[in-house]
Order: structure tokens, then sequence, then C-alpha cells
């Protein structure tokens, strides 16, 4: 392993700016960001912020009846997570409403004031009403509803708190949160992607036409504008107009009668005059100059359902339409249309910039054109709905009370705490996260699968499933753009962790360091924009808009202005952002390409902290790390120092990023030398955090072919292992654990970062990989009997029945009676039960036990007569298990569940050691299940009497080239032998963070091993040496969760289906097994039709048919007169018995019943 | 010219093998890519055209077997036994590791247990702490048989951690023995009966006197079995019985026993100056050595062939090798590592007798 001569060592050892280690950055960011920072902030957002703005946006509720009386929010606010349990208030704990099955949520106050008795009484019949003004009257902390609670936000009972507390609120400290607890399970709103809002977009529709679209979305209205061109000719795309409008018109219609106008709006260059040309033209001819003329004319264009939608008013209505839904984002004040001409004619420019330069084209898979949308915004979209729907029935009840009153003053019901119904809110949010089903009729959105269960199978598999993001497109779209790994994803969004199959490349992961923004202020942002020199659109002309050397500034989508020095401008915006006088997740984008310099501070980008670097030297010196690793300096002053900034997915490309300090720009091969012309403006913190979580757990991930990162992103998920500290306390439906977890010895800086090696999912085997016995064929794993004699691979499947103490309409309950004291008395099935009817724990369950000794009432319907005995019917819960399986009651639960019912949870323990079949893979997408375990003695042994716990075969290399794999094994001998966990970061060989294979051959040289990692074996059977060296070492291996046990099925005979009297199928009701269509095409060609016969008929549904020979329909056989009959002949002549297999006779009957009439002629009678 | 066998030149040594074939025969030449010559020659005429009788007869087998102790402490021995087959030398060591009976716990009667460990889980790691108990001493536990004091030893663990106090960790040496048998009632069927317990001792175990001055326990005091915290309890009782490692791991009274073949390091040239150095910084275990052959001139030889570990820096990637890394084919050094029940001299002695015991079936069933 000679230096090869090629490489320039020169250039490497050149003397570098004084290289600082950058990553105590990392865990002190993910100390202050927490791993899923990205819910937790948009949910607090919401809390804190957006709740209020929706309530102010719909502050009142008013009387249809007299405007006087009203009702008026005046704050509102969230609560701590509390129930009212026996009229006392007592704080929830997540945990506790896991166990019992209740939500984690807290009561959503307002203050409000409100009007009480009439200010002009309809008609005044009684003194008590009296006569003048409504009395105002002020209530604080009404509640209107209950919130569910995102569990470590900001008003979460967990934030804040260290390991100790939160082991008391029964709490795994590594558990991320993020997450919701819905009537007892965990559901996380997963991150949903989506196009940007009121950006342009540039694209090529499926016609081949260039368009210009924008999604417009403010507070209240949704649109879409489409601009597109066809046959030359330009025209508007509007859902409220039934064909596309000639763009001139829509000009005209906003008051830019003159073509001369719009085309200097669209700029000088004689180009964009004559592509505009045949637009023009085709106005002309349609005889439409002014703005009135414009205006019938679209009118005469709208669909029949917009114009009926107001009583057919179509006067105004192309107005109105142009007002609000056209470029529904650009707001009008005043009537005065010239913003949204501005916006049109840039829409037009850039479109016809696209189609004069192709590359103008805008990608729509591009992330930075991408918006996520978090829990916090879909709840807040929720919560809109509901607030108003609740604020409209509010205001019935308003009206309802108002009109009653006039009899007696029911002043009670102007109270808030009458009309303000609590369930609307607390149903409508508990329904929508616990189903997933967002049904907004308001925003028209209808989506399902918004939230999922969280995956609590492994540690990872949690984790991972918070990072998820689920994709805009249906995944049945044949599409290869938006699943193509995008090169704007750097960083952002992991490369690997994708599903297989029908998700691939649609369902993404977030990357280990990317933060998802939340809204920001705009105000304070277009003020300080405007200070800074912008332009005001107002005072321009449509010439000067564009003219040269000049870039428009848009904020959000919004076109403020243009300013003359765009790079000024922008240097301007991050050094106030740098100062943090502007908020940390505004992003400055310089376009050149479109003369633009775009602002952004809305939600939902993706962006990741990056250190700041002049001129290629990073700002962080060695002295701000070392206050970080003496605790005196934390993450966020780094950030408030300007040492380190957030960029988004536009802002990195006005960047230019180092990998590492002292990285030289390539590019400009003049600057090779002069360091200070160096183009460098930041510097990564790590480069292996461009993967996410589940990528980040593959040692020397680099080495490996990308699939199989991609696969192992699959399978750690399905890996058994420790799911959290509190694992034993919880009372999950299933439940893998592994008895003995370790941590791998060869570990990456994110399995430390993430907590992986606190809750292993796998333990380290020692791998032979050689070939034995032949039972290791297509990925089959040999496997040592003394390994797991000694807990190699244990694991502990938990399962949870439950059974639940009725109460019945009729005020009957369900009671749970004392078994026989006596145990030799008692029916087998119950011994295991204790004195108070349930079973107990630590006892072995077997197949048909008793679990709950209950009786149910026998009469549940009506009312019982008082004095009478109630009958009561045995109804009992019994354990449903496989026969022959020894499992344990772990512990029993008894709670009340919402209803107040009793609950009984069981949580049933099963211990497995592996057998054959069961699946084990590395941590390289190696997956392979035991094809033979085998006695130690025939085991190979090595001259050091190390005998492997797995045999692998080598044919799973070469053709999967998992390098990582062969180098976690030398890296792990390593280990071993000299006592130190070493390291396989993704790409951290340069920083130091993965041991260079040099340096691993090293160490295993100096204890005595080969170089190669390859052993001197000798047979266990022969007790000869092998004729080969055996690359052998310890592999982290981990146990999946699919075993055989789940799996394995057969059967004689056994149940059948009711209407077809077929076998039934699936293993769970002890089905048959199909013999298929291709079986059958075999059997068929085979020629073995005795087979068939038995086969499809004898062992399926034979049934025996009386067939009336005349007409040639089934009759019946009496069993009185022992006669067979025919019901159509209406004699039983002619009758002839034949078998047929029960599913004909069916089909006979069933296309009888729909008066086709199948006859039967017989051959043989 | 007459023709002659190439057997008869002259130099062809006669009633000896020539080098080649001899090396063939008796060693594992380990080149750097794979070893070659593991098999040995099992035909006993593969040389009988050359005069060379490869056979092998007890008496030369007696005469040629020799054992050599290495090193002997408490639990492990290592010693070299030279003049035997592999297949022979193996046969030991399967024996050793399967076939030579040990006491482990194998019921696990659960009293109480609070504790975060589950109920099989402990079982499982109570059966594999290693008893400080003779099993030749004891006899089989068959199914039907009945617990007694000749085939079962039951132990006690009864430990409670108060509330309040720290946590608290069971180690092995609270599990108490019982000589006089299993505490716990059974559930019997009449309640009048007298109980019977889940042993049938006749007489207390301390009270014969193979146990009356050796007290049955466990080997190591401080094994962690379980760790609890304030409140929790284990109250459980243990029974060992007799077993071989086929059956169980816990069983197997070795942690392992293997054998390498005697490494034999041989400098192909005389190897001199920096060469020599080199080649002694080579070596991780120092096999070689500088020896001075005067006026400065520096020779490489080798000192200790026994510690190569078969490493191969010394030959890799290098064109022309200077050493060749052989292994003989008779010599093994055997080592035992006794899990702590059976001195590890007694364990070989006993697989001895196992194999000669089936030797004796075998015998037995052929004449």
């Amino acid at each position: 392993m000679g230096a090869d001569p090629n490489v320039d060592l020169s250039s490497l050892a050149a003397p570098v700016s004084s290289p600082v280690d950058k990553f105590p950055l990392l865990p002190a960011f993910l100390k202050v960001r927490g791993l899923v920072k990205q819910h937790i902030d948009s949910f607090d957002y919401f809390i804190n912020h957006g709740i209020k703005k929706i309530m102010k946006a719909n502050d009142r509720i008013v009387c249809r009846h007299d405007p006087a009386m009203y009702l008026r929010y005046t704050n509102i606010y969230v609560a701590r997570p509390s129930r009212i349990t026996d009229t006392i208030n007592e704080p929830l704990t997540p945990h506790g409403c896991r166990l019992s099955d209740s939500t984690y949520a807290a009561d959503i106050l307002v203050d409000v004031e409100y009007t009480i008795g009439h200010g002009t009484a309809k008609t005044p019949k009684k003194g008590e009403l009296k006569d003048g003004p409504p009395t105002l009257q002020m209530r604080r902390k009404v509640i209107i509803g209950r919130m569910p609670i995102m569990l470590r936000s900001s008003h979460c009972v967990l934030t804040g708190k260290d390991e100790t507390e939160l082991a008391k609120l029964g709490e795994c400290p590594l558990d991320p949160g993020g997450y919701f607890v819905v009537k007892g399970t965990e559901r996380v709103i997963l991150i949903q992607e989506q196009l940007s809002k009121n950006r342009i977009i540039i694209d090529m529709d499926s016609k081949g036409r260039v368009t210009a679209s924008v999604t417009s979305s403010t507070h209240e209205t949704k649109s879409k504008t489409v601009f597109f061109m066809e046959k030359e000719k330009i025209y508007l795309q509007l859902n409220q107009f039934a064909k596309p409008i000639p763009i001139l018109v829509v000009m005209k219609a906003m008051g830019m009668e003159s073509d001369q106008e719009v085309v200097q709006m669209l700029g000088r260059d004689p180009r964009y005059g004559s592509l505009l040309l045949p637009s023009i033209e085709e106005c002309a001819s349609e005889r439409i100059y002014t703005q009135q003329q414009a205006l019938s004319y679209l009118e005469g264009k709208l669909t029949s359902f917009s114009s009926s939608r107001d009583g057919g008013r179509r006067e105004g209505m192309a107005g109105t339409i142009l007002l609000d839904v056209f470029l529904a984002n650009v707001p009008v004040i005043n009537g005065n249309f010239r913003p949204k001409c501005i916006y049109a004619s840039v829409m037009l420019r850039r479109m016809m910039d696209a189609i004069l330069n192709t590359d103008t084209f805008d990608d729509k898979d591009y992330v930075g054109n991408k918006r996520l949308e978090l829990s916090g915004q879909l709840i807040s979209l929720l919560f809109e709905d509901l607030f108003k729907s609740m604020n409209s029935c509010a205001a019935d009840l308003l009206n309802k009370a108002y009109e009653n009153t006039s009899h007696h003053s029911h002043f009670h019901l102007f109270q808030p705490s009458f009309i303000l119904k609590q369930d609307m809110i607390t149903n409508g949010l508990e329904k929508a996260i616990s189903t997933g089903n967002w049904d907004l009729k308001r925003f028209k959105m209808h989506r399902k699968g918004v939230s999922q269960v969280v995956s609590r199978l492994s540690f990872i598999a949690a984790l991972g499933h918070m990072t998820r993001i689920s994709p805009q497109f249906e995944k049945t779209r044949k599409v290869s753009g938006p699943r193509a790994l995008q090169p704007s994803q750097w960083g952002m969004l992991c490369p690997c962790d994708t599903p297989e199959g029908e998700a691939c490349g649609l369902t993404k992961n977030l990357a280990l360091m990317t933060h998802v923004t939340t809204d920001d202020e705009e105000g304070p942002l277009i003020s300080l924009c405007y200070s800074l020199g912008v332009e005001d659109l107002a005072l321009l002309s449509g010439e000067e808009l564009h003219a040269p050397n000049s870039f428009l500034v848009i904020l959000n989508g919004l076109i403020l202005g243009k300013h003359r020095q765009p790079r000024r401008f922008a240097g301007a915006l991050r050094k106030l952002r740098r100062l943090g006088k502007i908020g940390e997740f505004v992003s400055v984008f310089v376009n050149d390409k479109q003369r633009c310099v775009y602002v952004a501070s809305d939600g939902g980008r993706v962006c990741r902290p990056l250190v700041i670097a002049d001129k290629g030297v990073s700002r962080i010196k060695e002295h701000h790390i070392q206050e970080l690793r003496a605790g005196v300096r934390n993450f966020d002053d780094f950030l408030h120092e300007g040492l380190i900034e957030y960029l988004d997915v536009n802002e990195e490309n006005n960047a230019l990023i180092a990998l590492y300090e002292g990285d030289i720009d390539k590019d400009d091969a003049d600057n090779e030398k002069d360091a200070n012309k160096s183009k460098i403006t930041h510097i990564e913190i790590e480069p292996f955090t461009i993967l996410g979580v589940c990528a980040g757990l593959i040692p020397f991930p680099h080495h490996n072919q990308s699939p199989r990162n991609t696969y192992q992103c699959a399978m750690g998920k399905q890996a058994m292992g420790n799911i959290g500290y509190n694992q034993l306390c919880r009372a999950d439906t299933l439940l893998y654990l592994l008895v003995y977890p370790q941590r791998p010895l060869l570990t990456t800086k994110t399995i430390e970062l993430v907590g992986f090696d606190k809750l292993g999912a796998g333990q380290n085997a020692t791998v032979a990989v050689m070939s034995y016995s032949g039972y290791d064929i297509e990925d089959a794993i040999v496997m040592n009997k003394s390994s797991l004699d000694r807990g190699f691979g244990r694991c502990i499947a938990m399962k949870k029945y439950s059974c639940v103490n009725e109460i019945y309409s009729n005020g009957a309950r369900d009671k749970i009676v004392r078994p026989d004291t006596d145990p030799s008395a008692r029916k087998s099935t119950m011994q295991i039960l204790d004195n108070d009817g349930i079973a107990a724990p630590g006892e072995i369950v077997r197949n048909h036990d008793v679990l709950v000794n209950k009786y149910a009432p026998k009469n549940t319907g009506d009312r019982h007569p008082s004095g009478t005995p109630i009958d009561y019917r045995p109804a009992n819960a019994t354990y449903k298990g496989p026969e022959g399986e020894t499992t344990v009651i772990d512990r029993v639960l008894l709670s009340s569940d919402p209803n107040g019912k009793l609950c009984i949870k069981f949580i049933v323990r099963h211990t497995r050691r592996p057998e054959l079949g069961d699946k084990f893979s590395s941590r390289h997408g190696q997956k392979g299940v035991c094809g033979t375990i085998v006695q130690q003695e025939d085991f190979p042994f090595t001259e050091r009497g190390i005998c492997p716990d797995l045999i692998m075969n080598p044919h799973g290399y070469p053709s999967r080239m998992t390098v990582g794999k062969m180098i976690e094994l030398l890296g792990s001998k390593a280990g071993v032998s000299c006592g130190r966990f070493h390291y396989g970061s993704a790409f951290g060989e340069p920083s130091g963070h993965a041991d260079k294979v040099e340096d691993i051959s090293a160490t295993l040289v100096k204890h005595g091993f080969s170089y190669s990692g390859k052993d001197f074996l000798y047979s266990g059977i022969t007790g000869y040496p092998l004729q080969a060296y055996i690359f052998m070492g310890p592999i982290y291996y981990q146990k999946l969760k699919h075993m055989v046990l789940d799996k394995m099925h057969a059967r004689a005979k056994g149940p059948r289906v009711t209407l077809t009297r077929q076998p039934t199928e699936g293993r769970s009701r002890d089905g048959g097994l199909r013999l298929g269509e291709m079986e059958r095409d075999c059997l068929i060609a085979y020629g073995t039709s005795m087979i068939l016969f038995e086969r499809l008929m004898l062992s399926s549904d034979p049934y025996q048919v009386q067939v009336c020979r005349k007409c040639g329909l089934l009759g019946y056989y009496n069993y009185k007169l022992k006669t067979a009959f025919c019901s159509m002949c209406k004699n039983g002549d002619n009758i002839s018995t034949m078998k047929l297999p029960y599913a004909c006779k069916l089909l006979f009957q069933e296309l009888q019943s729909m008066n086709v009439v199948p006859r039967l002629k017989l051959t043989e009678a | 010219m007459p023709k002659v066998s190439a057997l008869d030149m002259p130099d062809v040594p006669k009633g000896k093998l020539p080098e080649h074939l001899e090396v063939q025969r008796t060693r594992v030449v380990c080149n750097a890519d794979a070893p070659i010559h593991t098999e040995p020659f099992h035909y006993s005429g593969a040389f009988a055209l050359m005069g060379v009788d490869n056979s092998v007869t007890l008496e030369s087998f007696c005469k040629n077997l020799k054992i050599e102790v290495i090193e002997l402490t408490e639990d492990t021995m290592e010693f070299d036994m030279i003049g035997i087959d592999a297949s022979l030398a193996n046969a030991f060591r399967r024996i050793l590791i399967a076939e030579v009976p040990t006491m482990a716990i194998e019921n696990v009667l659960m009293v109480n247990n609070t504790s975060v460990i589950p109920d099989e889980v402990l079982a499982h790691r109570l059966g594999l702490i290693p008893l400080n108990a003779d099993p030749k001493l004891f006899e089989y536990l068959s199914e039907h048989d009945t617990p007694n004091e000749r085939n079962t030893i039951v132990f006690k663990l009864a430990v409670s951690c108060k509330k309040g106090s720290p946590r608290l960790t069971v180690k092995s040496d609270q599990l108490k023995w019982l000589p006089g048998g299993s505490e716990l009632e059974m559930e019997s069927p009449t309640p009048s009966a007298k109980p019977r317990t889940y042993t049938s001792f006749s007489r207390s175990q301390d009270s014969m006197p193979e146990f009356a001055n050796k007290p049955l326990g466990v080997k190591h005091q401080d094994i962690i079995i379980d760790k609890l915290g304030p409140g929790q309890a284990i109250e459980l009782e243990a029974h060992a019985v007799k077993g071989i490692g086929k059956v169980h791991a816990k069983w197997s009274p070795v942690a392992t026993a293997w054998y390498r073949m005697l490494p034999e390091v041989i400098l192909l040239k005389e190897i001199k100056g920096v060469d020599a150095e080199k080649l002694v910084k080579k070596c991780p275990v120092n096999v070689f050595d500088i020896e001075d052959v005067g006026k400065g001139e520096k020779k490489a030889v080798v000192a200790n062939p026994r510690a190569c570990t078969l490493c191969r820096e010394c030959i890799r990637g290098v064109n022309e090798p200077q050493v060749e890394l052989r292994r003989a084919k008779d010599h093994f050094i055997f080592k035992i590592e006794s899990a702590g029940a059976i001195p590890p001299e007694v364990l070989f002695t006993d697989a001895v007798k196992i194999l000669e015991e089936k030797c004796d079936r075998v015998i037995c069933e052929l004449s």
C-alpha cells in the first residue's frame, strides 16, 4: 500500500491556516434544537402567535337582528395540559395519557367582552326588559375547547425538565417529542411537501405550452392563476372563466388601456414586443379598446357556476374576480390595480424570457421552490376552520336567544359559556389528529393520512418517523422527475433515506441539521427594504421597471420595487441578519438570471446552519470552540455573534461553501496561490450532516453502493432493540425488545448524537465470511448454537390484550367474579386467575386460558325492574395465542377509559431465541435468514480459540459492493483488540470522524492479526486447517421483526367461509393454502386431471346437487319423502345426482337471481 | 541407456521421503495468499513406492505421543500434544466442549420477581452461572426421575431492596445452597395430605461425606445477576442438574478449548544488515531476533517461532519471500480454559475417558 506517486502530496501537506475542529458545534446545535425542532417550533408558533392571528381575524360574533348585540374576543391563549377529574383540575402527563387512552390536551381559553340586554327591544311587553343600550360585560378565561399538545412543545409539561424529572413523569429522556398523544395513541403529523405559494413558476405543461402560474394563498382566498401561450398568443386561465382570456383583455380590464403601456412595462427589448404582437392583434380584432369593453367581455366568459352564485348578477362580477381571485396574493389598495398590472407584466416577461432562452424555466422539483407544511400550519388550518364554525354556531345561538328573550329574560342565553360550544373544537381537533383526515370544506382541502401512529418498533423508527416528509404527488404517478435525487437536496434532505417501491423518491427525510422555518413578520422587513434604497413600485413607470442595471426586489412573492445596487442591498440585509436585527431565517438571494433579489421570510423553507467565512477563513476560531467546550458559549451565541448563519436553498446559490477550512476554490486556478482572493463564503459544519438520522447509523456509508444505504435505512426501522428508557412501562399493542442489546463497536458521530449508543438495536456478532455446509446460500446465515444458548439474538415480544368492563344503556354493567378458591376445583382454563378474577402477572398463559372471569348481564336493552336479581351470563375474556407457546403475563393494568368504564389491559410477554428462518441484517442492507444452527464444536476456530457467532457466505459481497461492511469488520476487530470504539462517520476520514483503513490495519497488525483481517482457521469438524484465510471479525447485526414464529402456517382441514364453503384465507383465520391459477396451469400442462379434480373440488367445496335432465335446472332432495324433486318441472322424474363445487352452485343461483337461466346438459346421467 | 526409475536416482533418499514431500506430509505451509498442504496423507500406502510406510501403528503412536504441560493454573492449562493426528486432537477438543458433563441450573421456581429482568431472562442468566460442583458425584436427572440428593442441587435466591435505599446489585454469591433440598411446597390436590416439596431428598446433602467439607456453591462470587431498584425483590429457588454442552452451552465445562499447530518459521536465506532489522521490526510478536555475526555484521534469526500468530506481515507484499511460515501437523499447542467446576487437567483426562468409552462402545458393537 505504497503512496501513489501521481498524487501531489505537497498540496496536501501545505500549511493550512489552523483548521478548527468544528464538530463540538453539532452536539451544541442538537442540544438547543433537538432532533425534531421543526415540529416543535411550528407548533409553538401556532400556539403562541398563529392562534392569536386567527382570533383577531374572526373576533366578533354579532347578532343578526341587532348589531349592538355582540360578543368579541379580546384575547386567546392555551393553558397547560390538564384535565378535570372530580372537579379538581389536575395536570396531565403524556405517559398517563398513553396508559389511560386519553388525549394529552390543554384548554383553549379566551377573554371576551359581550353585551347583555336589548338595545331596542322589539315589543317590550313587561317592565323587566329595560330599554337603552346593552350593557357591556367582560369575562376572562372562557374555555372554548381543548387543544392537543405536542410533546416537548412550549406548553408541554416535559419542556425544560431534566432526566430525573422526566423519569418521574415516566418519560424517556431520549424521546424527541414532536408528536401528539390522542386517545392514548401517539400520532405524528407528517411534514407535508408542497410547491411554494405566491411564487411565479414558469413551466412547460403536458401540451408543450409555456406557462407561468402562481398559486396564491392568503388568509381569505386561495386561487391559481395561469398564463399560457398558445399559437403565439398569450392567454389567462382562471377557474372562474370558462375559456382562456386573451391577456391584453385582462390588462385593459385592469385599466391599462394603452397597448404601448403594456409593451413598455415588458421592457424595451424589441423581442418582447414582437412576442406580444399576436396577442395585441387578437385583442384588437375582438374590438376591445377600453376598460369597459374589456370588463363586459370578461363577464361574457364567466362560468355559469360563478355567475349563478350571486343570483345571476353579472355586472361587476368580472371586476370582483380581478380584484379577489386573479393574482390574489397581490394586494389591491383603494382599487389601485397598478401592482397587479406590474405583477402580471413581470409574469409575462418571465414567460417570454423562458421562450427566448429555455434555461430560465423553473424546476418544480427544485427544493427551493418547495415549502414544507408542518404540524403547526396544518393544525392552524384546522383550528381556523373549527373556530369559524364555532363562531357561526355561536352567532346562530345568539340570534335565537335574541328572538326568544322577548318573553323571559334568559340572560344565561347570552353568556359566552352558553354560546361558545366547546365540543366543536375539541372533537374536531381530536378526530382529525386521531384519524389523519383533514377535511376542510372552507379551504377545499381533503387530505388523508396526514397523521400517522408513531412507529415504536425501534428507537430509530420513531426518530425517523418525525423527520419524514410525505409527498405532494400521489404515489401512483409514473414520473421520474420528482423521484430523482435533486442536487439542491444537499444538506437539507437525506439522499439515502427513502422507501423502496411506489413511494421511492417521493417520501423523503430531513437531514440531521435541517431546520424548517416558521413565518416571520413582513411589515418591518418591507419598511427596512425601502429604507435600504428600494425604489417603490408606485413611483416607477413601466419603462423604468426593467431598466438595465436595476434588480427587482421581491419579498415573499410580492414585488416591492427595484434596487440599483442589488449586491449592496443583499449584503446590507445579510449584515443586519448576522447582527440579529432581522430574523435569522430571513433569506436574501440575488438571482442574476432573472435580475431579481428575492427576500423570503415565509414559513416552510428548509434551511441549515453554516459557518460564515471571510474569503475562505472561518470566523470560528479555536478560542470559540474552547469556550463552547467549557460551556460558556452555546450554539445561539454563535448565531447571534454572526459566526454561523442559516442559509435556505435559494440563498445557498449565492454562497460558495467549502467542505473544510483551507479548501481551495478549484474553479479558479488563480486563487490557488492567493488565499486572499478566495471566494469561499461559508464552510460546512460537518459533511456527514447531509445524511439523516437513519442513514447516520451506517458506518462508512460512503464506501457502499448507494442503494445498500437506502435498504439499510428501511431495515434500521425494523430492527429490534430498545425503544426508550420507559419501554417496560409502556402499553403498546406490539413491542419487540432485544434481551441483550449492545451499542455498535463501530460507531458514527450520528449514533452518539441521536442516542443510538444508549438505545441500541442489535448485537456485535463475530462473523466469519466463508462458505459452510451449503445452508448459507442465498444470503442465509449459519448460526452458532452456543452463541444462541448464551443469549445472542434473544428477543421479547410483548402484546397487549385489553378488555373493557362494559356499562350498558340500561345501567347494568359487567361484573368480574372471583374464581373458585380451591385451585383444584377450578377449570383448567381458570388456573391463572387471581383472587380478583383477573389473571395474575407472572403466570404462564396458554391458548384458551381465561384472562378475566367476567359475567355480562343478559338484559342490556331495557330498564331492569328494581328488586329482582340481574341475570348474568359468562362473558370471559380468553387469551388466544398459538398452541404450545409459553407466554407469560407481564403486567396487568387497570384504568378507566375516557367513557369512565373500567379497562383491563394485559401485557403478554414471550421470550424467543432465534430459530431457523428468523431474519437478521447487518447495517449495510445485507439481510438474510438463519439457514441452520450448528453446534459450537462444529464451528471453525482461530488460533486464538475464537469461534464465530455466525457465518456469512462471501457471495454476498461481489454483487452488492458493500465495502463499508468490510471496513466495519476491520474497524470492529481493531476496536475489540485495542479497546477503543472506532468511528465510521460518513465522509469522516479527512476530519478524523472515521478511522482510516490504513490506521485500522496498523492496529490489527500491532495486535498480531493480519492487516487484511483474514485469520487462519481450523475446521471444527475435521480438525485440520482450512485451505484459505478467513475474513473474520465483529459486525453489528440487527435482528429484524420478521420471525418465523409469527408467520409459519399449515393446515390440513379447518374452517370454511359460509358463503362459498371454500376454505378460509389467511393465517389469522387458519386458512388453507391456495392452489392458484399458475399452479393450476402447471397441473393442466402436466395432464394430472385427477389431482386437479381432487385439489379444486374434493379438497375445497364439494357439493351434491340434484339436476333435472329435462329443464337443466337444479332441484332439491326431499329427505322426508326420500325423493328428489325439480321445482321447475314440478316432478321428480328426471332427476340426476351429481357433484359440483359449491361455488358453482352458488354461481347458478346468483345468475338465476339476475334473470339469467343457466341450464345444465348432462352427457351421462 | 537403461531405464531407471526416478525413485532410484542417486539423489533420491532411500527409505525416506524427499524433502518437498516430507514438508507436504508433515507441515502446513502458510503462504501469503492461502495455506497449502492442510490435509494430511491418510492412506497408509501413500508413499509405499518410495519405501516409506505411512501407516499409523499403535506401537509407533505410543512411542511418539508426548505431552508436555507448558502452563497450568487453576482455570487454564496449556500443553503440547506431540505425535498425534489433528483428527484425534480435534476429538478431544470437541468432547471437552460438548460432552464432558457439568452441573448447571436448569429449573428455576419463581416465588417473586419484581425486578426489571423478566422471569425467563433471569432464569437464563442463572443457568449460565458456573457452579462449583463436581459432576462426577451426581447422576443425570432423566425425565421421569424425581429430583433427589443424588441428582439435584438446590439454590435459593432471596434478595430485596428496601424502599428508600439505593439500587442494589444482586451478585452470584447471594445464591444460597440448600443442602436439604427445596423448601417450596407443591400445591397438592388434597389439602389434608402432607405437603410435598419440589424435591424429595432422602437426606441432607451436607451430611454426605463428599460435600461435608466442600460446600456446593457458585464458582465466581461476583457475577452480576440483576439490579434491584427500591421496593423490588427476588425470591426464587434454582435447581441445578447434570448435563452436557451438546444440549445447552451452560453445561459446557470449558469457556473454550482449542489447539493450534506448532508454528515453524524458516528463513529461506540468510538475512543480513538492514533487511534483518526490517524483518525484526515487521513482526509484532517478536518472532525474529538479531544475532551478531561479528565485524558489526548482523543476521536475522528465528528466536521465538512459538509466538507467531500468523499475521503474515513478514511475507506480505514481498516478491521473493525470505521467510516461510509453517505449522507442524503433528504438534498441537492445546489450551483448555475451564469454566471453573473442574480443573483443566482433570477435564482433559475426563475427555480421554469419554473417548475411550466411545471406542469401547464401537468395539463392543463391532464384535
